[in-house]
């Protein structure tokens, strides 16, 4: 495909999509797919053809559309209204003239003015419940690929480098790493071949941020990556994305051979001298694999397991190569960013976290699902107006990071979603999983929670993470049975230390940060389990079992 | 003697162990004349006593693997000043201990009745045999211990320059300590 | 050959280019822990007990891992350092079953040595006590899972230096231990070349020849230096063991 024919497809594409009387997007990402996602669209669409209305009303699948608990979602595009909990049974209502004269359906509106949406910015889900991923046609109608044509043909890959620094994006994997400054790092070294991998390793509890960007857009994914080769000099991509995200797995497939098809990825792409593939990778369910260094072990056919940084992969990477690790996300932002300009991203979030960040809304909160913000909003706006509040019970945290991250308590909810407020608070980014809990839960389970999450996922190949994420889950499980002594308390501080100081890779490294983040804010909690008031002498360690 | 003139009092105990570090102890040799001068034996397994005295230092030799042992330990523990976990069982559950990773039940069973000719069977809820705790433990895993002297069994020198060094009122110089 | 000169616990010393802080201690006289390192097999990094403090960096790194660089200045005994290498050892002490007086190791074996040189004299941690496997279908040597320490030198040694990989490690977490070929006893592997070379790099009681009875195992690397030095060097000599 030329340059030339991408925009007459678009022109072709948004022409037809003008032409019909109503499109209905119905959710068919895997939350709303558990509800029966595909029985509605297949009911929307017998309905269609019963009333031979083909050329006038068309049903699709579309990305995430963001009200997760409220799936099945559906969007009718002639004034864009979403109904919610919709079953086959409303195929009928759905297609005819006024969907809104159902009064089932209408009891189910949902009302796309309250603060769930517009208090959203979206960016890296914007074609997320608009179009439809398995369908080419649809991403290039919303501007897709142009990125990439922009950049083989009007930009040098220094400048392509030069754009993302001036958008300031960094790492949405979790650590905000610049990722300017990556791409730099490999494209100046003179080893070839270079990679480039998408890291879809995703794997916190509650964390589906990358799983929707990939079930909603997959091409986005692709061109992200695309652009990142054409940057840093890398022919080959790889996609390393876990085992249990078939659909995602799936759309991918698809994705990558509608592209290939039409030369949007291999040889000479749009007639330039540049080529890339992608490739699949799928993982075998080891959260450790989501650490750079272990997932390119394990695309290398190794065993999963971290080795010692440096050498970083810039330098070092996947068979020795300079290798560029991304995640889903971080790709997700990149051809906005070439299409829109570096400095228009920069405005977007505060100075130093540019952008919007992606969160997964999950635990006590009254509307679970998937959400984009700017950068800087605080965790107030996020629990409260987009979030709608704690039901049936008081804010008592916020988990973000996963088993890395840390728990926000109330006194901070006026913190501002940034890389730096976050950690100086005890907490990290993270890839965006956000877990809310109420005054019923209690802080030192949620800890014993992710200790036990670490202490399964750990890899076992050095000391402080195989063993003491085991001894750490020991005091946890007897501090919560009433068996614990503060000598068991001073000797998980002390092994949280140890962990954090002497452990090999991220994962032991962070491990301890649950625990970490709930002492320095939830202590008391922990003191009130302890067994008895400490004795002086007849320290009983444990009571045995009489 | 103690600085202040006193006789240190000291007694020795016997929990779950094969005896091997009182038989390190008695390994003291011409040392136990001297050391004679300075202590009180208060008890020990060679010696006669009915209730566990109060002492200045009591040596622990053994794992915890039963309820009594579990009653006297903490008996002792409060009857002493200053309590030493002396060898691999006490300080490691070594031996003793290996039996954790078997259910009680099992192990019983296996010992009782499948690897013997039953006599009286496996001991029940009644019977005079102290009943087993779930896992053997270690003494400081019940009580909190002041000194540990690890070795199976712990070198008699060892042994004599921490009595002589708790007589002197000095921190015994223990650098050699070794499990095993 | 470009040479470094650095510090290592207020010694200044030198060290070539490339060469691990490990080495150039050794050679220095100065001893660093250590466990998963032996001279001779490529480096992993795992028992972190060689972490040292490098000057005006904030993580600890490890020494067998870390090349020297000119004007470094490394400390490798300092309270902090002693107190991890110390809670190191108990969680291994703690994390399987290391009964020192019935091991055949006792009194060569390295995690003892260990133990005793960092003053563990008591492991502050709940023993496991997990229920472990020993495996003696092998003719010759025995592998006994209660005393491993997942070290994996005797998975380089196999894969390194006798080329055979007969050994790897399987699960994940403390769950992981060593196998055979696809997990089989070891006795039925059909890569193993009986050489014998992990049960001689093993530091502790987990591999070990059959027929030897508590204390009685000893240790012997020097095969390991003569193989490396001869590929090396050409040479067939005996270099002092690291």
């Amino acid at each position: 495909m030329t340059i030339e024919e991408l925009c007459e497809r678009q022109q072709k594409e948004l022409e037809r999509q003008a032409s019909l009387r109503r499109r209905i997007a119905c959710c068919t990402a895997a939350g709303c797919m558990s509800c029966g996602a595909d029985s509605v669209r297949r009911a929307v669409k017998a309905e269609i053809e019963a009333r031979g209305l083909a050329n006038e009303v068309e049903v699709c699948g579309t990305g995430c559309m963001g009200l997760c608990s409220r799936g099945v979602l559906v969007r009718t595009s002639d004034d864009g209204s979403l109904w919610g909990q919709v079953t086959a049974a409303d195929a009928a209502a759905l297609v005819s003239e006024q969907p809104a004269a159902s009064a089932e359906l209408a009891a189910r509106r949902i009302d796309t003015n309250a603060a769930f949406f517009t208090r959203q910015l979206r960016i890296v889900l914007a074609n997320s419940g608009v179009a439809d991923p398995e369908r080419l046609d649809d991403y290039i109608a919303t501007g897709g690929y142009q990125a990439l044509a922009k950049a083989l043909s009007e930009m040098t890959p220094e400048e392509v480098i030069a754009e993302v620094r001036r958008s300031g994006l960094r790492g949405r994997g979790g650590a905000g790493y610049p990722t300017a400054l990556k791409w730099e790092l490999v494209a100046k070294q003179k080893s070839t071949p270079k990679y480039v991998i998408c890291n879809a390793d995703e794997g916190d509890p509650g964390a589906f941020m990358d799983r929707s960007v990939l079930e909603g857009d997959p091409h986005r994914v692709l061109e992200g990556m695309a652009i990142a080769g054409y940057a840093v000099g890398a022919q080959q991509g790889f996609i390393y994305v876990r085992g249990e995200y078939t659909l995602a797995i799936q759309r991918l497939q698809t994705a990558i051979r509608q592209a290939e098809r039409e030369q949007l990825l291999g040889n000479r792409i749009f007639g330039d001298n540049f080529q890339f593939r992608i490739d699949l990778r799928i993982g075998a369910g080891a959260f450790v694999c989501g650490e750079e260094t272990a997932l390119i072990a394990s695309i290398e056919g190794k065993r999963g397991q971290p080795r010692q940084r440096p050498p970083y992969p810039p330098e070092s990477g996947l068979w020795g190569q300079p290798t560029l690790i991304n995640n889903v996300e971080t790709f997700a932002n990149i051809a906005p960013i070439i299409r829109n300009g570096g400095d228009w991203f920069a405005r977007i979030g505060t100075p130093t976290s540019t952008g919007t960040k992606v969160f997964a809304l999950a635990g006590k909160i009254a509307n679970t699902g998937l959400i984009e913000v700017p950068m800087g909003i605080s965790l107030r706006e996020i629990v409260f107006d987009i979030g709608g509040g704690v039901p049936g019970g008081r804010f008592k945290a916020a988990q973000t990071g996963g088993p890395s991250g840390g728990c926000i308590p109330a006194e901070y909810l006026d913190t501002p979603v940034d890389y730096e407020s976050l950690a100086a608070i005890g907490s990290i980014m993270g890839s965006g999983g956000l877990i809310i809990m109420d005054d019923q839960s209690s802080m030192v389970d949620v800890a014993r929670f992710f200790m036990e999450f670490c202490m399964e996922e750990s890899c076992g190949k050095c000391i402080p993470c195989r063993a003491g994420t085991v001894q750490m889950h020991d005091i946890l499980s007897r501090l919560l049975r009433g068996e614990a002594t503060r000598l068991d308390l001073e000797m998980l501080e002390r092994l949280a230390t140890l962990l954090k100081e002497t452990s090999l890779c991220g994962l032991g490294i962070t491990a301890p940060n649950p625990v970490i983040s709930t002492l320095k804010y939830f202590r008391h909690e922990y003191e009130a389990l302890l067994a008895g008031a400490a004795q002086e002498k007849c320290h009983e360690r444990q009571d045995a079992d009489h | 003697m103690d600085p202040a003139g006193r006789k240190v009092r000291v007694a020795t105990a016997w929990l779950s162990g094969c005896s091997g570090c009182h038989m390190s102890l008695l390994d003291m040799d011409e040392r136990l004349l001297e050391l004679a001068s300075r202590i009180e034996l208060m008890a020990s397994p060679l010696t006669d006593w009915k209730e566990f005295p109060e002492t200045d230092v009591t040596l622990v030799e053994g794992a915890v693997g039963n309820v009594e042992q579990l009653e006297l330990i903490r008996l002792i523990r409060s009857r002493s000043r200053l309590l030493v976990s002396l060898g691999d069982c006490a300080i490691t559950g070594n031996v003793p201990a290996m039996r954790n990773v078997y259910p009680v039940e099992d192990l019983l069973r296996e010992s009782y009745e499948a690897q013997s000719a039953p006599v009286i069977g496996v001991p029940g809820r009644g019977s005079a045999v102290p009943r087993l705790i779930d896992r053997v433990l270690q003494v400081h895993q019940v009580v909190e211990v002041d000194y540990f002297l690890p070795g199976c069994p712990p070198d008699a020198g060892a042994i004599y320059e921490l009595l002589a060094a708790l007589c002197e009122g000095r921190q015994p110089a223990l650098e050699t300590r070794r499990f095993g | 050959m470009s040479v470094k000169t650095l510090t290592i616990d207020g010694r200044p010393v030198t060290g070539r280019a490339g060469e691990t802080i490990f080495n150039v201690a050794w050679d220095n006289g100065i001893r660093i822990p250590r466990l998963c390192h032996v001279g001779g097999l490529t480096d992993v990094g795992a028992c972190r007990l060689c972490l040292v403090e490098i000057e005006g960096q904030n993580r600890l790194a490890a020494a067998c891992l870390t090349p020297v660089e000119e004007g470094m200045v490394v400390r490798t005994q300092t309270d902090r350092l002693r107190e991890h290498r110390r809670l190191l050892v108990e969680l291994l002490l703690a994390e399987r079953n290391h009964v020192c007086s019935v091991c055949v190791m006792n009194g060569a074996c390295e995690l003892q040595d260990l133990a005793a040189e960092l003053g563990v004299d008591h492991v502050r941690l709940r023993y496991l006590h997990p229920k472990l496997e020993v495996d003696t279908s092998h003719e010759r040597f025995g592998m006994d899972h209660n005393r491993c320490v997942l070290c994996t030198r005797c998975v380089r040694v196999c894969d390194e230096v006798e080329g055979a990989h007969t050994k790897d490690v399987a699960g994940r977490g403390t769950l992981s231990r060593i196998i055979h070929d696809l997990d089989q006893p070891w006795g039925e592997s059909d890569t193993c070349t009986g050489c014998g070379k992990c049960v001689h790099v093993c530091p502790t009681g987990a591999l070990f020849t059959k027929g030897k009875s508590v204390m009685e195992m000893i240790k012997d690397r020097r095969f390991l230096k003569y193989i490396v030095t001869a590929r090396e060097r050409r040479q067939w000599i005996l270099q002092e063991e690291k």
